[in-house]
Order: C-alpha cells, then sequence, then structure tokens
C-alpha cells in the first residue's frame, strides 16, 4: 500500500466542508441506544444516552470534569461495560459481534500513557498486530510521515516530548486502518502552538475520511472544529446539534458603544433598550437577538445621535459557544 | 472486514512483545537465575553435599537438580507471568488490550505462553548449567519436558492471576514470597520427604509442592516421594483452577473492566 492510501479515501470529502449540511443526510457510523451506566458504588455515570455519530463528521462531545465523555467513550470501545443498552459500530454490534466492531474504531486515550522503553516503531507496530492486522511496512510509515514522527521511529518513546508522546498514540490508534476515531481530550495540556497543530491534524483525518468524535471542556476547540456538538453534563445528553445551528439559534450578539464622555446613569430617553453601563460609565453594551426582526440596533445609534450623545466607537460581538454552554449547563445544573 | 475467528496476529503481536522485553532486559531474565542457582550449587552440592551421604541412590548434588530447577521455574513463571499483565495495569496501556479485538482466550494465549516460554528456557538453561556441576541422567525425557512445560504454563497462570488481583508492586511479591518460596522449600527441594520425622512427613503431604517436585525428579531418577499418577494428578488439577479462575476473571472483567 502505498503512502497515498493511508485511509480509504470516501466521497465525504467532496463539498465545501464549512457547510454542516454535507453531513446531515449521511448514515449514522455509530448508534448509540438507550445507553445507561451505574458503577458499582452506585455513581450513576450515563443516563439513558441515545446519540448517531454521522459518517465524516468531526463530533464535539462537550461537558464539563465527570460528564460521563469518558465513560461514554470508554463504553463504546469496549473498556467500560455497560448497565444497559446497545451500540453499533460500522455496522457492528459492540458485544455481540466485538471483533469486527472493535477492528473499526481507533482510541486514543485522555492519559499519556505509552510503553516508555519502546520505540515508537515497536508501539506502533505492536498496536496494528493487536488489533488482528498482517505487518504493513508501507502503512505504519505513511501513518507516522503523517504525524511527523518518522525520524523518530526508532527513538524511545521516553525521549519524546509530550506532544509527540500524544501524536505516539494517535499513530498506535490509527495504525489499524479504523474508520473511526476517538479522541478523549486531545489537547489537555498541550500549549496553544501544538493544539493549532492537533486540530489541522483531526482536520486531516477527517478529510482522509474518518469519522472522528473527541471530547473536550475546551469550548473553542470544539467551536473551531466540530461539525456537530453534543453537551453532556451530569451523565445527561441535553443537547447535540449542528454546531452553526446551534450558534444561530442560541446565539445573540452584544453591541458596544463606546461613549466620548462617561455616564453615571443610563441617559433618559434610552429606557426602551436594556442597556448596561461599563468601563466606569465609558461604554453602553446592548444584547440583542440576530435573529430577530428588530434588531433595536438602528433606533438605538439613531436616538444617541438625537440625543446628542457623542460616542468614538461601536463594535459588535457574536457570543461564544462557550456563553452558550454556561448557560445550558447551569441551567440544566438548576434543575436537576 | 468480515468477521475474524481467531486473532492471530494479536497472539502474536503480544508473546512478541513480552519476548522482546525478556530480550532487553536478559541479565534481569536469565543470568540472574543462572547465577543464584550455581550459588545453589556450590553451597549445597559441593560444600555441605560433599559430607551427605546419597540420597535414594543418587549423589546429594544429583538429587537436588530437579528441585532447584523447580525453585527457579516456580518464582520466575510467577514473576513473568505477573509483570507481564499487571505492568500495563500499572502504566495504563492495559486500555489499548481491552479494546482491541482480541478475545480473552486469546490475550491469556499470549500473556502466559510468552512467561511459560521464558520459563521453559530457563528450566533448560539452569538444567545446562547444573550438568556442569554434577553428572546427570534423565530417565524419562518426555516426562521431565511434560513436567518442565506444565508446571510452566501453570504457574505462569497462576503469576496471571496474581497480576490482575495485585494493586500494587508490594502485592504482587508477597505471594511468592510468603507462601510459594516457603512451600518449595519445605517441598523436598533439597531433602526427600522421607528424611523428614514420621510427624512433618504427614504434614509435609499436604503442600501441594511436594507432589509437584516429587514427579519431576522422578522424571530424573525413577524414584518419588509420592507415586507418580498423583503427581501427574496433582499438576494437572493445580493447571485446572488457574485456568477455572483466568476464565471466571475475563467473564467477569474482575479488577479489568468496571
Amino acid at each position: 500500500m502505498d503512502s497515498a492510501d493511508l485511509v480509504d479515501k470516501r466521497p465525504v470529502a467532496a463539498g465545501d466542508r464549512s457547510n454542516p449540511d454535507r453531513l446531515a443526510d449521511a448514515p449514522a457510523i455509530v448508534s448509540i441506544r438507550n445507553l445507561t451506566k451505574t458503577y458499582a458504588s452506585g455513581h450513576q455515570a450515563l443516563k439513558s444516552i441515545n446519540l448517531d455519530i454521522r459518517k465524516g463528521e468531526i463530533f464535539a462531545l462537550l461537558g464539563p470534569n465527570g460528564a460521563g465523555k469518558t465513560t461514554l467513550i470508554n463504553i463504546v470501545c469496549g473498556i467500560v461495560t455497560p448497565s444497559t443498552g446497545t451500540i453499533v459500530a460500522d455496522g457492528h454490534d459492540n458485544r455481540r459481534d466485538y471483533r469486527a466492531a472493535r477492528s473499526k474504531i481507533g482510541l486514543v486515550p485522555q492519559e499519556l500513557t505509552t510503553d516508555r522503553f519502546e520505540s515508537v516503531w515497536t508501539t506502533v507496530t505492536f498496536s496494528r498486530g493487536l488489533y488482528g492486522h498482517a505487518p504493513n511496512t508501507a502503512y505504519v510509515e505513511s501513518v507516522l510521515g503523517d504525524l511527523s514522527l518518522l525520524d523518530k521511529r526508532k527513538a524511545q518513546i521516553q525521549s519524546l516530548s509530550g506532544g509527540m508522546k500524544r501524536r505516539v498514540m494517535i499513530a498506535k490508534a490509527l495504525s489499524h486502518e479504523p474508520t473511526i476515531l476517538f479522541l478523549d481530550e486531545p489537547t489537555a495540556g498541550v500549549d496553544v502552538e501544538l493544539r493549532r497543530d492537533m486540530w489541522a491534524l483531526v482536520r486531516r483525518l477527517r478529510d482522509n475520511g474518518v469519522t472522528i468524535i473527541l471530547t473536550t471542556h475546551y469550548i473553542d476547540e470544539a467551536e473551531e472544529m466540530a461539525d456537530r456538538i453534543g453537551v453532556i453534563n451530569k451523565g445527561e445528553l441535553i443537547l447535540v446539534e449542528d454546531k452553526a445551528t446551534l450558534m444561530k439559534k442560541l446565539g445573540s450578539k452584544r453591541l458596544t458603544v463606546v461613549l466620548q464622555e462617561p455616564v453615571t446613569s443610563i441617559p433618559a430617553g434610552l429606557e426602551e433598550w436594556p442597556l448596561k453601563i461599563k468601563q466606569n460609565g465609558y461604554e453602553l453594551e446592548y444584547s440583542f437577538d440576530i435573529n430577530a426582526e428588530h434588531t433595536g440596533v438602528p433606533t438605538l445609534l439613531r436616538k444617541l445621535t438625537d440625543l446628542g450623545i457623542g460616542f468614538r466607537d461601536i463594535n459588535t460581538a457574536q457570543s461564544s459557544l462557550e456563553d452558550i454552554f454556561v448557560s445550558l449547563v447551569s441551567t440544566r445544573g438548576d434543575h436537576s | 472486514m468480515s468477521a475474524i475467528a481467531f486473532n492471530g496476529y494479536g497472539v502474536w503481536a503480544i508473546y512478541r512483545f513480552e519476548m522482546a522485553r525478556a530480550l532487553r532486559t536478559i541479565w534481569q531474565s536469565l543470568v540472574t537465575p543462572v547465577i543464584t542457582t550455581s550459588l545453589y550449587f556450590i553451597v549445597f552440592g559441593a560444600a555441605i553435599g560433599s559430607r551427605m551421604t546419597h540420597v535414594n541412590g543418587v549423589s546429594y548434588g544429583a538429587f537436588i537438580v530437579p528441585g532447584l530447577i523447580m525453585l527457579s521455574l516456580f518464582t520466575q513463571s510467577i514473576f513473568n507471568g505477573s509483570f507481564g499483565i499487571y505492568l500495563p495495569r500499572f502504566v495504563g496501556t492495559i486500555y489499548e488490550l481491552l479494546s482491541a479485538p482480541i478475545s480473552s482466550l486469546e490475550a491469556v494465549l499470549a500473556y502466559v505462553g510468552a512467561a511459560a516460554t521464558k520459563s521453559i528456557v530457563l528450566g533448560l538453561v539452569i538444567l545446562a548449567t547444573a550438568s556442569l556441576f554434577v553428572p546427570l541422567h534423565i530417565l524419562h525425557p518426555f516426562w521431565m519436558l511434560s513436567f518442565l512445560v506444565l508446571i510452566s504454563v501453570t504457574f505462569s497462570l497462576f503469576g496471571f492471576i496474581l497480576g490482575i488481583w495485585a494493586q500494587g508492586f508490594e502485592q504482587l511479591q508477597i505471594i511468592p514470597m510468603l507462601i510459594i518460596t516457603p512451600l518449595t522449600f519445605l517441598g523436598g527441594s533439597f531433602y526427600s520427604i522421607e528424611m523428614l520425622p514420621p510427624m512433618w512427613r504427614t504434614i509435609a503431604y499436604f503442600n501441594p509442592v511436594v507432589y509437584l517436585i516429587s514427579g519431576f525428579r522422578w522424571s530424573f531418577y525413577g524414584n518419588s516421594d509420592v507415586r507418580i499418577e498423583i503427581s501427574i494428578a496433582a499438576t494437572l488439577a493445580f493447571f485446572f483452577v488457574c485456568l477455572a479462575v483466568v476464565g471466571w476473571i475475563f467473564k467477569t472483567g474482575y479488577r479489568l473492566k468496571s
């Protein structure tokens, strides 16, 4: 196999990648039904999870620490036994037909757990064999090459940096040519530059046809990369949505007006806009719904001019996924 | 890819991985036990043995050879079997084994196979070392090899169980140190049970190791403390008990899965 055949190229690659609709009709590659997990301690880690992962997408599972993200991944990968429920991975039940199901899945766990005394080459070829594949030097070389590890193939893992170790773990997970890749907190404890590299790598993998499910508690990571986002909190999947739809549906914008003269209270005549005073009276902040028919922005600006309130600058900002996430998790948390 | 019936590549990957580690730590794996055994020969064989009479018609130096091999076989099989599976648990790399398309039986076959291979090689190396010190003759080579293989496999399985049970390195060492080594020393490695006073002789028969050492020694010299059939039955029984426990571990996921 030549290095261009790193992973099977599938038609998903066609079309505009920034358009989430391209995946809307994609078949489910992972189907999770009525999945629950209660640990022996009595802790209910997952409460009836139902989720379909679409073929070819990057799905971000977002949630605070202890929400159940890792438990969910570990169940799909066969490391943790579920209390109830079924999982079908690429057409194979992950318990009845575990060999076929598992051979489709690659897992990069959160912890950097490696055989520190082994070489990169040994550990990656070991993984390939463990997953039931015949040795294939060209393929393993292409995986290492794609992860910029080829010149380190003889290096002992303990001599590598943290970022490289993470890449070795990805190489291990890709060694058996999986169609589904789970990345559990791929950028936890990784510096900004490496995070960017990791994001680029994940996109390349997706472009090569691998379906990617990543967990993160970095909102910007999900915002940056995901096609769809699932929010999990206290073992419940509280939301699954296309990222763009989510941003559109729940997004609001903020208009900030930088004043020439500070104000101590909301000037008379502006009561109909829910304004907030910021920066010691130098800024007025107005939140509005971008989807509303009348946002109130033009009238507000006109009114400011009419009232003779001078302003030096205006800017608008879209609320981030973080705002959405915090509001979701805290709202649901209050009800539970 | 269609479902595979037997993950031969997986078994081979683990087996080769384990063997490669042994080769990398050859000093620890092979040289240390050989040196230890040689020391036993110098102390028991040459220094003390020269003042001892024959035991059951065999010179004392030659008499202790099967016992010494067994001593190393027990401890090294347990060590290899337990370490192979405990290390991934300790380091965390066990996730890969648990998420791989490999059955429990295949995993055991690979880990225990590698551990037993190392023990068998070790046993043969000790045998070769012993032949430098004392004249050796093996009456029943087939049975000698059968015992060597069966006991290596059984104690590697036992070690595997230990490696799954242990929750720390201390626990990993406590069973070999507190149970296996004393039972081996008291099980006739260096003497015949017949040499004991009657009461101790009776107590010794409750020590399962007696049956293993006696059987192994029979394959060398044709005489034994207990009947050979009983020795074979005891060895097989221990083997099947270990096998059953390993089967249970994988069925329940004990200490492996939550």
